[in-house]
């Protein structure tokens, strides 16, 4: 049993929303408000997105012994999967969210709290609070069981990492239905007696207003998006005691940079959906993560798997592991189906699953280009003939978080697929090589002796490229160019855009930009 | 002439956005009442944040998602022009 929140006084501030502070009692006045409106059903979907309401809703379900369910993502087919998964459940929403059809309850205004001091409820450590759930490699969302124990643990282990003190105000700019943000902000605040901001600051400006308006010590739960766009928009940002990155590695030049202009240390948080956070590290104090106590590696099958007290069985992790020694360890990038996006994680097959399974689609594949920032974005290719990209985006939609959309998706005649059929990694980069844009090389080859002092790329060079460009991955050779049109000339630096489609007879126009003006066009036709 | 410059900025705003997103069309082919977000141009909030932090570099303006309905900002091509117009220091 332990406590469910740990603010030590009635009037300990446990949030900060719109119209101010919410002491202790006002917050469990409000949960035990809310546990007497919850209907029937035992499990509970919390689609709350202010942060403070989130919270109520979490402490109302588990005052009523009912289960929270945190999917990775709200799409109409998620939101049915969960509806199979558990018939009884019904949803929480404090705006015009969609509920898909389930039974919900809106968040209802509140009474003010009574005078006399309410107890703060025991929680036994095995009742199951929420279940998690992970994209599957079949496309149906895996359920993770969290158990109060388990995350109170975790969660004092990291304040302890941080060394913030009692009443440091977390703000955070991750949602709190996301592992990550669920942990991080709202048990870390209820298990360490700090408080919480309603809020969820999206833009640099926002997380620059609701920072000045909370009191110091305030503490920042970022991601590295949210965090290199904050340090590039020039703001002045209010004083921070303590900066927290998650989902997606943090480039150590990045680290120094936010620490070096906030003035404040960072650390960065390692764990995973089925794990729960499991280690930390500050960056700019070296590359090694350091485990929470009593967390261990054991070698299981192939893999390392993380293993504690409330990880059992263990779990394997979809990273590389280096242990270094007991409780240090390095990270080598991700397991070659795992992708994640901004702290979105999917599975590569589950996507190619989902990619094969839709009407039209004969044959496709993503692919993860190599991470070169913060942000990589998916690309695929499809044999998909007549169908329309709009028809198959939305399709997609239906399915997928929007962060998952490939881009480009490239319609092909055929997928590079070797004799046996599989499909190379090597062949696939090739296809979605930067096929697109070209930047002419100041030096290219093709301005010595042409219009001196003023260079032009000739024509023939313009087709060359444009010819293997947007042929190749089609199918290379087969092609000829049947007309073309200079309209501007290009030369040495301008950024260079190759389009085409291809009409109902086969022919292929294409299209070269470079910005507003049009370069060139033409049409490229199949060779008799 | 406000016409004129509407279009400009706009064909501007559509230039940026395909350069700093690396988006698979031309500017001219972004339809200034198309939304730019679910099922017209497709982009998600991490595209967002991306085209902010440019705006407020090439227009000095700083985004904010209280101030005014977001949604609606990032409505069109052309919700987005004017509210720069309105909001821009440089």
């Amino acid at each position: 049993m332990s406590p469910l929140i740990s603010h030590p006084h009635a009037g300990s501030i446990v949030a900060f929303c719109a119209d101010g502070p919410v002491t202790r009692q006002q917050f469990l006045s409000e949960a035990h408000q809310l546990a007497g409106q919850l209907p029937e059903g035992r499990h509970m979907l919390n689609l709350c997105s202010d942060r403070y309401r989130f919270s109520v809703g979490l402490a109302a379900a588990i005052l009523s012994g009912k289960t929270s369910l945190l999917p990775p993502t709200q799409t109409p087919e998620v939101i049915r999967q969960v509806r199979e998964f558990a018939p009884d459940v019904f949803c929480l929403t404090d705006n015009r969210q969609s509920s898909e059809g389930l039974s919900r309850l809106d968040y209802p205004a509140m009474l003010e709290a009574p005078a006399d001091e309410i107890a703060i409820p025991q929680i036994r450590s095995e009742q199951e609070i929420a279940i998690v759930f992970t994209s599957g490699s079949t496309g149906i969302p895996q359920p993770h069981r969290k158990t109060w124990g388990a995350l109170a643990e975790s969660v004092r282990a990291e304040a302890q990492r941080l060394g913030a003190p009692e009443g440091s105000v977390l703000i955070a700019t991750v949602p709190p239905q996301h592992m990550y943000g669920f942990e991080s902000t709202l048990l870390m605040a209820w298990c360490n007696g700090f408080a919480l901001s309603h809020a969820q600051p999206f833009f640099p400006a926002d997380i620059c207003d609701v920072l000045s308006r909370v009191p110091a010590p305030r503490v920042l739960i970022s991601s590295p998006l949210h965090l290199r766009t904050l340090l590039n928009s020039g703001l002045v940002v209010p004083a921070l005691h303590h900066v927290m990155s998650a989902t997606a590695p943090l480039a150590v030049e990045l680290a120094r940079e936010i620490e070096a202009n906030l003035n404040c240390p960072l650390t960065e948080i390692y764990g995973s959906t089925e794990t729960g956070q499991i280690a930390s590290r500050r960056p700019t104090s070296g590359p090694a993560w350091q485990l929470f106590p009593g967390i261990r590696w054991v070698n299981e099958n192939n893999g390392l798997s993380a293993s504690g007290p409330h990880i059992d069985p263990p779990v394997v992790m979809n990273d590389v592991i280096e242990p270094l020694s007991e409780d240090l360890f390095l990270l080598h990038g991700r397991m070659a189906d795992m992708i994640n996006i901004a702290g979105k994680r999917h599975s590569l097959s589950g996507l190619n699953h989902l990619l094969n399974s839709l009407p039209g689609v004969l044959d496709g594949a993503f692919h993860m280009p190599e991470e070169t920032s913060d942000v990589t974005r998916l690309a695929a290719a499809v044999v998909a003939p007549g169908v329309q990209p709009e028809t198959l985006f939305a399709a997609l939609r239906e399915h997928l978080d929007p962060v998952f959309l490939p881009r480009p998706l490239l319609f092909v005649d055929a997928l590079p697929r070797n004799s046996t059929g599989k499909l190379p990694h090597s062949a696939l980069k090739a296809l979605f090589g930067d096929r697109h844009t070209w930047t002419v090389p100041k030096n290219h080859p093709a301005f010595s002796g042409h219009f001196p002092g003023h260079p032009v790329l000739p024509g023939v060079v313009l087709l060359e490229e444009a010819l293997m460009r947007i042929a190749d991955g089609i199918s290379p050779d087969r092609y000829e160019i049947s007309s073309v049109k200079f309209t501007s000339p290009a030369g040495p630096g301008d950024r260079l855009h190759f389009q085409h489609k291809t009409l109902p007879d086969g022919r292929m126009l294409f299209d070269i930009t470079s910005g507003s003006r049009k370069i060139a066009s033409g049409s490229l036709s199949q060779k008799s | 002439m406000q016409d004129n410059q509407n279009s400009a900025l706009q064909k501007e705003v559509a230039q940026l956005m395909v350069e700093c997103l690396n988006l698979e069309i031309t500017a001219d082919q972004i339809s200034p009442d198309a939304p730019l977000y679910g099922d017209g141009l497709g982009l998600d909030s991490i595209d967002i944040l991306e085209i902010s932090l440019t705006l407020s570099k090439r227009y000095g303006l700083q985004l904010r998602s209280d101030g005014a309905d977001n949604q609606q900002i990032f409505g069109s091509l052309r919700s987005l022009c004017t509210h720069i117009a309105a909001h821009r220091t440089l």
